[in-house]
């Protein structure tokens, strides 16, 4: 079955198209294009499956069918008081549910509590023989079966279509600021990270961005209003150096910047990679070795992940970067790249193949879904 | 197996390991034959304790060659039977395999052996401000092994989660004795979760070898509230407040009457006696950030018009708090020679109704029951009390905490928040899923064990099997494989 793209409406009709289906992907709000365009498949797009199935702030859950834009979510928490604190990516941008759990990417704010695997409390979905299945409970603690929604957390519409997902929330900060400090020697600004991060002062994010000028550390501070101030200044002894504050919508403003790639170029493709401050090093040579060190790029959530905008007129440059990758044990995933590169969203080292090998085998026995 | 193959198969295992590590024969194998639900007991083949990752690789292949069940044990506290070995086969002793391999204060990992265990992480992080968050309350005895593979919580689960958040990467060998690498050392990944499936999996999908865990650093101060209600259902409430306040305590727990009297006999925590409800909730962080949420939490506790209130005035009198909540399930030994620990999770918002219909199935059923739970995360802990000697008072209480976990089903809940379904609660895992949703994760378990040896009749409904509960012996016992005692 080719040709236009079907709008299915409920988990029976997305099992039936499933079902008819020989190379089948999901698409939610298509944010993401190199994951969901693959040459030959059928587009499923998952828009109609949309709508909050039940909110229940006193439970500190949510449950939205996946096609449910993340905007939606985040304005009816908000008007409780209450947040995704895994900090969606691309929101503003039209990213759904369902391709949120999918591609299993967080904001810098999942330095706080924890990504999008912690809070992802139950799944519905489709599995490869168009079969229904269900996993996890919809209540904040459970261990009862194997841990469903997290297999489907970064697995890239490949191992099941997810109509329905179940958060977990938290209270939001009752307010924000964020200290910046311009213009940093790398190794310098990783050093600082660490001196704020062992300090007792608990930080919501944590970023280092490159600029023309160095890099910029930037610490978000988040809590209760009465403590912020002297929280800020304790955070800012540890810096020892001159910081700017940003605070109420410029402070909003930064981070929704930051999560809704406002600082790469529309045309870059956009790759995040897993590390830590002990690995930033080894990226920045990769880069260096690839002639590519004026990349725009950020060390995100405590340096556990970066957003590198690889630029449009270096795409062929793609297949070495991936080759670099590997060489050093780094992983990245395209989460907006070329449509020609959409059959290897994942490029660099890879773990696990031998057990994702088998776990395919039994959700999508036929390959439906193609494979990672 | 013939009994000459049989032969062979334990020469092959003690040319590994040595005679000495190899442990076969009732005395010697007389304290691995149960876990903590010591209602069921199970004769191995053989129990092996195995010194090396290498040696865990060689036992299991030498398990799949000969089509031998296996299973990992660490220090056999399981409370659902995740641990009673399966019959005729080999018990793998993995408390040998306890060494930390590396603390890490920049990247704030540790990675470690799995027999380690859990209380031993966080002192070994100690020393550069850091500590492993999961807190069983067998934490002094319970290995990281068995925490991973049951996802175990604790008290301190509310704000930062439990085992399986705290996980980053594993080495795993495979039921077939293929060893692979699962994440990593950042708290970021990229593909499906497979650390993720794996923890949590109760040993079904094959024997960790190697652990990364993330580390946090230790709260800088802790404001710690005890307070004591004239009803269980006050306490209730009083939760249900905080949680609306917007505040995020690390802890929210409640005992009731029975626990109190049972903690209070045991360790002497200064608990109330008189008290219907006692809520226990605990901040935690920075100081500023704690001092300007304790006026918060005082202010909205006190609306809950509690009969006592008392904070915890230096760390020794936190100590002394925790150490009451924390012996509760050991502590009912006193008021009764046997008791079954029951774990299932409700909705937060319908705690006080669970609490109300499980005191009214222990009366009808003449039985007593204590509670200690999670109230934060509407984990219930309900210790089901009965004297074994007394004819049919076991099968009355497994039939109640049978009536316990539909109700926790019913009321939109789990069947288990951290003890795992293990041997226990097979049956109940039907009822709280489909077919489809039972047959999704039977084929996960097939493609990764086609044999079914890791772990062979755990979790999964038995099909041909009767209900475990009530209604006479288990078909294992009938059979002669597993007894009671
Ligand atoms: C730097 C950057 C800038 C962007 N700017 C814009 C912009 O200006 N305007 C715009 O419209 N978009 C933009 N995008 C696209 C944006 O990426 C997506 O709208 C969104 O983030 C992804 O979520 P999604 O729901 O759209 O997932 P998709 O992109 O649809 O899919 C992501 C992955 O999830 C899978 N998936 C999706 N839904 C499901 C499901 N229900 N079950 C299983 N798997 C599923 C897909 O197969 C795919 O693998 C931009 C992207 C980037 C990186
Ligand atoms: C007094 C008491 C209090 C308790 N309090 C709590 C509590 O607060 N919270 C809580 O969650 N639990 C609690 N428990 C239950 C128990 O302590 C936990 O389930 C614990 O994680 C079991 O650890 P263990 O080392 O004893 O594992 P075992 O009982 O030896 O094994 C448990 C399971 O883990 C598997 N396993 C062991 N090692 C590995 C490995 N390396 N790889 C794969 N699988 C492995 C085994 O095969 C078995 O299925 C309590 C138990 C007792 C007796």
């Amino acid at each position: 079955m080719t040709g236009a793209p079907s709008r299915p409406g409920s988990a029976a009709v997305v099992a039936e198209a499933v079902r008819g289906a020989e190379l089948v992907l999901p698409r939610g709000g298509g944010t993401k294009p190199a994951l969901w365009s693959v040459e030959g498949a059928y587009v499923l797009d998952l828009s109609a499956l949309s709508g909050i199935t039940e909110y229940l702030p006193s439970e500190y859950t949510v449950t939205a069918l996946a096609g449910t834009p993340l905007a939606e979510v985040e304005a009816r928490l908000a008007a409780e008081g209450q947040y995704l604190p895994f900090d969606p990516l691309l929101v503003a941008a039209g990213s759904t549910v369902g391709g949120a759990v999918a591609a299993g990417a967080n904001g810098p704010g999942r330095l706080r509590y924890g990504g999008l695997r912690d809070f992802l409390l139950a799944v519905t979905f489709v599995d490869g023989r168009g079969e229904i299945v269900r996993g996890g409970a919809k209540v904040v603690k459970n261990a009862a079966g194997f841990d469903l929604p997290k297999l489907m957390v970064g697995s890239l519409g490949r191992l099941g279509v997810l109509t329905e997902c179940t958060f977990k929330v938290f209270p939001h900060p009752e307010s924000c600021a964020t200290l910046r400090v311009a213009g940093m020697a790398l190794d310098e600004a990783i050093e600082a990270a660490g001196r704020v991060g062992a300090g007792a002062v608990e930080i919501e994010c944590l970023d280092l961005a490159h600029g023309l000028a160095g890099w910029d550390l930037e610490i978000r501070i988040g809590g209760r209003s009465f403590a912020l101030d002297a929280r800020l200044k304790r955070a800012a002894d540890l810096l020892d150096t001159d910081v700017t504050t940003l605070s109420g919508d410029a402070d909003a403003a930064h981070w929704r910047t930051r999560r809704e790639f406002g600082w790469a170029s529309p045309d870059a493709s956009v790759l995040k990679l897993p590390l830590t401050p002990a690995t930033a090093g080894a990226l920045e040579q990769v880069l260096a070795d690839l002639d590519a060190s004026q990349v725009a790029r950020v060390y995100s959530a405590g340096i556990q992940q970066a957003f590198v905008a690889w630029p449009a007129e270096r795409v062929a440059d793609l297949p070495a970067l991936d080759g670099a990758l590997t060489e050093t044990r780094l992983t990245a995933l395209a989460l907006r790249a070329p449509v020609e590169a959409a059959n290897k969203p994942i490029l660099g080292h890879r773990t696990g193949g031998e057990l994702l090998r088998r776990v395919e085998q039994a959700l999508d026995p036929a390959g439906r879904f193609g494979r990672l | 197996m013939a009994p000459a193959d049989a032969a062979d198969f334990l020469d092959a295992l003690t040319r590994r390991l040595g005679p000495d590590r190899v442990l076969t024969g009732a005395a010697p194998m007389a304290a691995y034959e149960s876990d903590a639900l010591t209602a069921f007991r199970a004769r191995p083949r053989a129990v092996v304790l195995v010194d090396s990752a290498e040696e865990v690789v060689d036992v299991v292949r030498l398990c799949a060659a000969a089509e031998v069940p296996f299973l990992a044990r660490g220090s056999g506290t399981s409370l659902s039977g995740g641990s009673l070995p399966v019959h005729d086969g080999v018990v793998i002793a993995m408390n040998r395999l306890n060494r930390i391999l590396e603390v890490d204060p920049v990247r704030r990992t540790a990675v470690v052996e799995p027999g380690v265990v859990n209380l031993t992480v966080s002192e070994a992080a100690e020393p550069y401000g850091l500590y492993y968050s999961p807190d069983p309350s067998s934490q002094s005895v319970c290995t990281i092994g068995g925490n991973l593979a049951f996802n175990s919580g604790g008290a301190h689960c509310l704000k930062y989660g439990m085992t399986s958040n705290h996980v980053l990467g594993l080495e795993v060998v495979l039921p077939d004795g293929e060893v692979i690498e699962i994440g990593g050392d950042s708290l970021e990944g990229v593909g499906p979760d497979l650390v993720g499936l794996f923890v949590g999996s109760e040993g079904l999908f094959g024997i960790a070898t190697k652990i990364t865990l993330r580390l946090l650093p230790k709260p800088e101060t802790f404001f710690t509230l005890l307070a004591a209600y004239d009803s269980l259902a006050a306490a209730g409430e009083a939760v249900a407040a905080v949680v609306a306040s917007g505040l995020l305590p690390g802890a929210m727990e409640i005992m009731d009457n029975l626990a109190i009297e049972a903690a209070e006999a045991a360790v002497g925590a200064g608990y109330p006696l008189d008290a219907e409800g006692l809520l226990i909730v605990e901040l935690e962080g920075e100081e500023q950030q704690v001092a300007a949420e304790s006026e918060l939490l005082l202010e909205v506790v006190r609306q809950s018009k509690p009969y006592l209130e008392h904070v915890a005035s230096d760390p020794d009198d936190r100590m002394r708090i925790w150490k009451g909540r924390k012996s509760a399930f050991s502590a009912v030994g006193r008021l009764s020679p046997d008791y079954i620990v029951q774990d299932g999770v409700v909705p937060r918002s319908r705690l006080g109704e669970a609490l109300t219909e499980i005191q009214r199935l222990g009366e009808r059923h003449g039985i007593r029951v204590a509670n200690v739970f999670h109230a934060g995360d509407g984990n219930l802990h309900p210790l089901i009390l009965f004297d074994g000697r007394v004819e049919g008072e076991l099968e009355r209480a497994e039939e109640l905490a049978g009536e316990i976990l539909r109700l926790c089903i019913d009321l939109g809940g789990s069947i288990t928040g951290e003890h795992g379904v293990g041997m226990e609660k097979r049956q109940y895992l039907g009822e709280m899923f489909d077919e489809a949703d039972l047959d999704a994760m039977r084929r996960i378990r097939l493609a990764i064990d086609p044999g079914e040896l890791a772990n062979r009749g755990k979790m999964f409904p038995d099909a041909e099997a009767p209900a475990l509960l009530s209604h006479g012996p288990h078909p294992l016992e009938v059979a002669g494989v597993i007894s009671r005692e």
